[in-house]
């Protein structure tokens, strides 16, 4: 029996929480980000040292001092961000730090490539070990880690929200690989906050909410709405409520645009679109198929090479970021550390990021410190961003506070078209609840609502309309109410065929 | 958390200082010097007499300004290794303003410090626009443009302000930044007017950072270009702005050196030092106005008071070199002071 144990009251990050694995089970742990998850992990991983509480494997105490001790125990973690050398094949990335040497000393690949070809087909991993890491898709080297860890003698393997990176698709193989892993008698530990997941594959789940360990409950005598309060502390709404759309006058129009990606080669390919005033538009699509480049264009941030985009049948092509956004666009960025906020300025600062120029903020070029800050509170109380004031950096802000300011930012300027770039990424269900509602309410103003996500949950719960974006191109415009996942990652996989067979 | 921040940024500096200074006086001691006596001289020679005060002053003067010149372009990320340069050709250009022109007092010495400022804002032009427009790095841009201005300068002087001599004529009294009451005050040392320039330098690069959209934008501009992009802001012509600024900053400290304290140019042997200095003393300043002036004020005492180490204690005027390397070196090392600090609090709860 593997029986992991671990409880350390004193210390906020982790409070008094127990977690016990056991063998050929899979088990969740479930929290809101910044719930201490990761904290968690990183002392089972040997990376930080409790304060209290012991951790015992197979009911022997043990003291993990560093990863290395974790993986002579038999504890693997597949990562959220992918350990692997680019250039170098499967194989090489496997035995990376590991190398199994023959009696000249020198490494003996051909023995690691057997070995992890057998392990791959143990557990249908499917992996070629000869291929290398640069040419294969996330999916794949997301198995490559696990290998890693199996390599390595793993009977226990901690996934670290694996689905995050993967499409629909490649989520349901992952979960069945998860399945004949337990079948072989190992033993794993999802970390996630995604319920859906949970209620499929795992026996059951751990909760913690801020810090403290809430309890254990077996997955088959609970439900999503049940896991979902435990984990925020209240009742959470999933399906976003919302009334008929209405849509007025086309808002937004583009017609045959061309954009070309960093590399100079067409990532948009004659893409056509139309978003109306009061709806929401949602854009599925698989990561790298032209979204970003798309919205880029549209805000200004990068040049079209061909075709229109017309707001308010007004020409913005290639407008520069500050006409378009005077011309009545706001833009949730994608990357909001990247785009959407100067971390380093205070909250109150970044608020006024785009209307610092303009009275009342400044006047003559002097700014109003005074009025920006008081337009800061004014936004933050709001929205509902926690900060302990305006004066705070906002890199010192959780992720889902971060966001409510820049969605606070662009909505109070209430522009016609409201462009959200997976504004709900990384994000944990409390946050993404009310982010959707904001987008409503704005809809419901009678604004466009363009929004990009690679999350089907989130594209068939707030649009009112689905256009299907592949290889630069919209190749299908779908109602949410007429349509499900599996259609839709079809299409998304550029499949014309409506039910079809499985492709791959 | 700020209020954490900001006691860091003044204890690392005095820290840094007091360190330089203690580990100068253990390099006294093991050279057989009493430091006791060196720190004395040190003393007496920046700040002995009016006399040395003048000097001193007159050495703080263009520190100031080359800190500022520094420390404005990083707030835009900028790393202006070529306020030397800026510093050298804002010279000439002033004492070239000073040689030629013929006009009152009223006009002629704003022309000539304007001339100066405008030459080193030209000279920090350049590279501003070379990053901006071809992302060329600024560092590598402002070190050739400082040997550019060297040479160039020496060959001015040489060939078309005298006729093959090494030194410029004295420029036209009217263009003169030199203050008969403030010698008459130092025993006749020769501390100009152009410390209240960059004084009020100091308080308008304040001013413009920290209270102007402009100085949003740019400081925008330096912690996170790709959003001040998204934001609307023009990303390259705050980086050219932001280096223009900068070099005129420099480019004055050169005007203060030329109208001031030398009213001429020589033919120069190596680099004035003045932008190098300006460096450090932006660091040890952390790149704020204030810290600029206090930090060149240090410097400038330092520098000036290391003349009478040799005489009055024996100990050799680089010695005065090494403290202001030691303390460079601990401010750049923060790092270390911050942790110990942290170590310091948490063991006294």
């Amino acid at each position: 029996m593997l029986n992991i144990r671990k409880e350390f009251p004193g210390i906020v990050a982790n409070d008094n929480i127990t977690l016990q694995l056991k063998k050929g089970e899979i088990h969740a742990l479930l929290g809101e980000n910044g719930a201490g998850k990761s904290t968690l992990m990183n002392v089972l991983f040997g990376l930080y040292q409790p304060e209290q509480g012991e951790i015992r494997v197979k009911g022997k105490k043990v003291n993990i001092t560093n990863p290395n001790i974790a993986n002579d125990l038999g504890i693997g973690m597949v990562h959220q961000h992918f350990m692997l050398v680019e250039p170098f094949t499967v194989t090489q990335n496997i035995v990376l730090g590991k190398e199994p040497k023959n009696k000249f000393g020198m490494i003996d690949i051909q023995k690691a490539r057997k070995e992890i070809k057998e392990l791959s087909d143990r557990y249908g991993l499917k992996v070629d070990p000869d291929a290398k890491i640069s040419d294969i898709s996330v999916g794949m080297q997301q198995r490559v880690e696990i290998l890693k860890t199996l390599y390595r003698g793993a009977e226990v393997l901690i996934f670290d929200e694996p689905t995050a990176v993967l499409t629909p698709q490649e989520i349901s193989e992952l979960l069945d690989i998860m399945r004949s892993l337990v079948k072989e008698g190992k033993s794993i530990i999802l970390i996630t906050h995604k319920l859906k997941e949970i209620m499929e594959v795992c026996d059951r789940c751990t909760v913690i909410r801020k810090g403290k360990g809430i309890g254990t409950v077996n997955v088959s005598e609970t439900n999503v709405n049940e896991l979902a309060s435990l984990m925020v502390g209240r009742e959470v709404h999933f399906k976003t409520e919302k009334k008929e759309a209405r849509p007025g006058k086309t808002v937004l129009k583009i017609d045959d645009l061309y954009v070309k990606d960093k590399r100079k080669v067409d990532i948009v390919k004659g893409l056509d679109l139309e978003v109306r005033a009061g709806e929401i538009v949602g854009i599925a699509g698989v990561d790298g198929n032209g979204q970003s480049e798309l919205i880029e264009a549209i805000t200004g941030l990068t040049k079209v090479s061909s075709g229109s985009i017309k707001l308010n049948d007004k020409e913005i092509a290639n407008l520069s970021p500050r006409k378009i956004t005077e011309n009545g666009v706001g833009h949730i960025p994608q990357d909001r550390h990247k785009f959407g906020l100067v971390l380093d300025y205070s909250i109150g600062e970044n608020i006024v990021l785009q209307t610092y120029y303009k009275k009342p903020y400044s006047k003559a070029k002097v700014l109003n410190y005074k009025e920006i800050f008081r337009k800061a509170q004014s936004i933050i109380d709001e929205y509902d961003v926690r900060t302990p004031s305006v004066y705070t950096k906002a890199r010192a802000l959780s992720g889902g506070n971060q966001q409510k300011a820049i969605i606070g930012r662009e909505i109070d300027r209430s522009p016609d078209l409201l462009i959200a770039a997976q504004p709900t990424r990384g994000l944990d269900v409390g946050a993404i609840e009310f982010i959707h509602n904001k987008l409503v309410e704005e809809r419901d103003k009678g604004r466009a609502v363009l929004l990009v996500s690679f999350e089907l949950d989130e594209i068939m719960d707030v649009s009112d309309r689905i256009a299907v974006m592949f290889d630069g191109k919209i190749v299908a415009i779908v109602k949410p109410e007429d349509t499900n996942e599996q259609e839709l990652g079809l299409l998304m996989a550029g499949s014309q065929v409506k039910a079809g067979e499985q492709s791959q | 958390m700020t209020s954490n921040n900001k006691l860091f940024g003044i204890l690392v500096p005095i820290i840094s200082v007091l360190l330089g200074l203690i580990v100068g006086a253990l390099i006294m001691l093991s050279s057989g010097n009493n430091p006791l006596e060196g720190y004395v001289a040190l003393w007496n020679g920046a700040f002995g007499d009016a006399y040395t005060l003048g000097e001193t002053i007159r050495r703080t003067t263009p520190l100031i300004l080359t800190g500022l010149a520094v420390a404005f372009a990083f707030k835009t990320g900028l790393f202006n290794i070529g306020a030397e340069g800026q510093v050298i050709v804002g010279w000439i250009t002033a004492v070239w303003v000073g040689l030629v022109i013929d006009a009152p007092m009223i006009i002629h010495l704003p022309l000539a410090i304007l001339a100066g400022a405008i030459a080193g804002g030209l000279w920090g032009f350049l590279p501003g626009l070379l990053k901006a427009k071809l992302g060329v790095h600024e560092v590598i841009v402002t070190i050739m443009m400082n040997y550019i201005a060297l040479y160039s300068t020496n060959e001015i002087i040489r060939s078309v302000l005298t006729d093959q001599q090494t030194t410029t004529d004295t420029i036209a009294e009217t263009a003169s930044l030199a203050s008969p009451w403030l010698q008459s005050l130092t025993f006749y040392s020769r501390v100009h007017y152009g410390v209240f320039i960059a004084l009020l330098a100091a308080v308008i690069m304040w001013f413009l950072v920290e209270r102007t959209t402009y100085g949003y934008e740019l400081k925008a501009v330096g912690f996170n270009r790709h959003a001040s992009n998204y934001a609307g802001m023009n990303v390259g012509k705050n980086i050219i702005l932001s280096m223009v600024i900068a070099g005129a900053f420099a480019g004055l400290a050169g005007a203060m050196e030329g109208l001031g304290t030398y009213g001429n140019m020589s033919v120069m042997s190596g680099f004035t030092n003045l932008g190098f200095d300006g460096i450090a003393v932006a660091l040890l300043g952390g790149n704020n106005a204030l810290g600029i002036v206090l930090a060149a004020i240090l410097f400038g005492a330092l520098k000036e008071g290391a003349g009478e180490m040799p005489t009055a204690a024996g100990v050799p005027t680089e010695l005065v070199d090494i403290i202001i390397a030691l303390i460079i070196f601990f401010v750049a090392s923060s790092y270390i002071i911050r942790w110990a600090i942290l170590r310091f609090k948490k063991e006294e709860k």
